[in-house]
């Protein structure tokens, strides 16, 4: 199937040197734009061509910034890759549109033009999918046109005639799985005579008028026509899991059953492994002050950097977890479903079901999702579902969570056994956090942020099975991410911490906590934190954690860790929180973690899609507004019950 | 539900038929859109050009957007739009029942 015409590889390749600027073949490398509609299989092309993680989501319009990844080619060239946001036609209207069409025109700011485009279609619905060709090919580069998912056209009976479509578009045609990796030695052949730079005539030939769509319809179904293509069956299994999964009755108490399967596994599945890494760094920091003489830098080595890091890098499995689970949901093509089902739901609160899927993703992180907010058309429902996507529960509150709920929370069983306390405050918590999120959007969509009734268009993508190497690959980049933190921010803030904690001297020695720049930052807050139940050493953690909020683990792990012996150290940080926080204080601190806005990379992206400081500051104020009389409120609810 | 069947009735005697008035598996061809540019641009690039013929399927739970089968994909539209879709029946085309 790789060789589809009878040329040479490197026939029909080349640019018209007059398009592309004037440089010598060192200058700069050769930039390969992947262009296709959503779904058809981009970024699984492009993990496969570069190894570099890119989201892979089995949804329309996810993928909003374009990636660049390097190619190794067999000559030992090497080739960027740049990943675009998928689109229909070359008519941009939302900003991920924008981007592709930017980035192509060569009108993308700080971005060179490519020097050639791959471009990737689901050859099993060629008809729709051929219409994006036509503005693809007048840009006049050299063009190679995949048709993914033939393992999939094959199996439902569709086929096409590769040679007859390569002669009908004057380029290289190849059908290929991007998933099962089949027909990509074509794909290199292309790489190799673009980094070569051979010269060949532009391509000649006749295309519709852009924007006239019907017109660009009707020249697609010609082509398909000419190339005797044969659409496959409609996919039966689609059919069958929508009928369920989409059902009046069983499809929401489906979705409820996941959300549940998901909360109750990423506790019990994750803990033993948790345990485990607690142990390992408790034990060690332990070691470590046995084999290193007493000094200053021991202290800051066990005291500040390991117990700082370590506390926060225990809770990677459950954040893996948890990303895994997101993953195979979004991969599956699950999530379109529940953007459906969402959608009702949502216009009730003045948003739509495509701000569902953002507001999704923010269940793993606020940064990505803010950037995914540009599916959405409308202006005013973007920013709506921009300021409420913090209120989501992050995968960085899982610490904080975690910890506070493991050292307050006694496990009694629920529901038969179904569910343990513990299990079901952590689902309150993100419980909590949505209902906070909707009545905000409802509350901004009514008011500063009114707009007239938003539309909902989504494509419901044929159901796939998550495959191993998308999920392997975004569970990597997570880990990197999660760690690269790890290693910077809480790494810096514990340097810092431990600093502020031994200083100034008095008589030379390292002040006791109390007398420390730390502890008296903390001092100086106390008096408007403990209307909540906290007292000044959690004043520190908040602080620290307006960096990012699961900073205060590690200000807590940093702090216990100055402070205590190695006795209490062992027993490790849930027993030593016992001293500071009653049950009721723990309770508000999960309240206000709930709500507050601490996370300094969600308000920079803020700042940047949004164009300047009013937002991010807005959104800065109202949650901590939010946070502080939300956990005011809890504590002293708490006090009364658990009196 | 009763109030939908009268509306639907009354629409297939007097005002032309919409999208939204047709039962599941109900096969239709697309008249016009009547949209504003940008929206009727982003359908018909979806497969919503008049001419092409239109499947309604399933419902989300709650009376929420409906999928169509529309040019070998589906796509899911609110029913305030699916009302702005101008349709006609086939006389030959009489009710397929989708899986």
């Amino acid at each position: 199937m790789s060789s589809c015409h009878g040329n040479t590889p490197r026939a029909g390749l080349l640019p018209n040197p007059s398009i592309l600027p004037p440089r010598p073949a060192s200058d700069r490398p050769i930039i390969v734009a992947i262009v296709g509609p959503p779904n058809s299989g981009k970024s699984t092309l492009f993990n496969r061509l570069t190894g570099l993680r890119q989201k892979v989501a089995n949804f329309p319009g996810v993928t909003v910034e374009h990636r660049m990844g390097k190619a190794k080619l067999k000559d030992h060239h090497e080739v960027f890759l740049v990943d675009l946001p998928g689109v229909y036609s070359l008519h941009p209207r939302a900003e991920d549109e924008q981007v592709t069409h930017d980035v192509l025109k060569g009108e993308q700011p700080d971005f060179p033009k490519p020097d050639a485009v791959i471009l990737i279609l689901d050859s099993t619905n060629l008809g729709r999918n051929l219409v994006l060709a036509a503005p693809i090919l007048s840009l006049g580069l050299p063009t190679l046109v995949l048709l993914n998912m033939a393992d999939d056209l094959a199996a439902r009976g569709g086929k096409v005639d590769i040679a007859a479509l390569s002669n009908e578009l004057n380029c290289p045609v190849a059908l290929i799985s991007a998933a099962k990796g089949t027909g990509i030695d074509r794909i290199q052949q292309f790489l190799l005579g673009t980094a070569v730079r051979l010269n060949s005539p532009p391509p000649r030939i006749e295309l519709p008028v852009l924007h006239d769509v019907p017109k660009c319809r009707q020249w697609a179904a010609k082509l398909g026509i000419r190339a005797s293509y044969r659409p496959p069956a409609p996919p039966l299994w689609t059919r069958r899991l929508d009928a369920i999964f989409l059902h009046p009755v069983a499809g929401p108490l489906i979705f409820a059953a996941i959300v549940v399967a998901v909360f109750q596994s990423i506790f019990s599945w994750a803990k033993p492994v948790m345990d485990g890494m607690q142990g390992f760094v408790l034990t060690s920091g332990i070691w470590m002050k046995h084999v290193m003489p007493d000094s200053p830098w021991r202290s800051l080595l066990v005291d500040g950097v390991w117990s700082g890091v370590g506390a926060v890098v225990v809770f990677l499995p459950q954040i893996l977890l948890l990303f895994l689970f997101i993953g195979i949901l979004e991969d599956s093509g699950y999530l379109a479903r529940a953007a459906l089902i969402a959608d009702r739901t949502m216009s009730k609160f003045g948003l739509q079901g495509k701000s569902f899927i953002p507001l999704l993703s923010a269940y793993a992180c606020a940064v990505p999702a803010i950037m995914a907010t540009r599916v959405i058309e409308n202006k005013r429902d973007r920013i709506a579902t921009m300021m409420i996507a913090p209120l989501m529960t992050c995968s960085a509150r899982l610490p904080v969570y975690t910890l506070l709920i493991a050292a307050f929370i006694p496990n009694i069983p629920l529901l038969g056994g179904i569910l343990s306390l513990p299990a079901a405050t952590m689902l309150s918590l993100y419980v909590l956090g949505f209902l906070a999120a909707i009545m905000t959007a409802r509350i901004l969509k009514s008011s500063i942020l009114k707009s007239r009734g938003s539309s909902f268009v989504l494509e419901m993508p044929p159901y796939r099975w998550p495959t191993w190497q998308s999920l392997t690959l975004r569970l990597i980049d997570r880990a990197r991410v999660f760690l690269r933190r790890a290693g910077t921010v809480i790494l810096l803030v514990a340097i810092v911490l431990w600093v502020l904690a031994h200083l100034p001297l008095e008589n030379g020695k390292t002040p006791p906590l109390e007398h420390s720049a730390a502890g008296m930052i903390g001092k100086t807050i106390e008096p408007a934190i403990k209307p909540l139940g906290f007292n000044w050493k959690i004043g520190i953690g908040l602080i620290t954690s307006l960096a990012a909020r699961e900073v205060i683990v590690g200000t807590l792990g940093t702090i216990y860790g100055i402070e205590g012996d190695e006795e209490s150290q062992a027993k490790g940080l849930q027993t030593a929180l016992h001293r500071d926080l009653s049950a009721s204080g723990a309770v508000a601190l999960l309240i206000f973690f709930a709500f507050a806005m601490q996370c300094f990379s969600t308000l920079a992206v803020v700042k940047r899609e949004t164009g300047g400081w009013k937002w991010p500051i807005f959104q800065f104020s109202y949650m901590l507004v939010l946070a502080y009389s939300g956990s005011w409120l809890a504590f002293h609810i708490a006090n009364h019950f658990l009196a | 539900m009763a109030a939908g069947k009268k509306r639907r009735k009354a629409a297939l005697r007097s005002s032309p038929l919409t999208l939204a008035d047709l039962q599941v598996g109900q096969r239709c061809i697309l008249d016009r859109l009547d949209l504003p540019e940008d929206m009727a641009r982003r359908l018909m690039e979806l497969g919503f050009l008049p001419g092409n013929e239109i499947t309604p399927g399933k419902r989300a739970p709650g009376g929420g957007p409906r999928v169509f089968r529309v040019d070998g994909s589906e796509v899911a539209l609110r029913q305030e739009t699916a009302a702005r879709l101008y349709v006609r029946r086939e006389p030959e085309s009489d009710v397929v029942v989708l899986t």
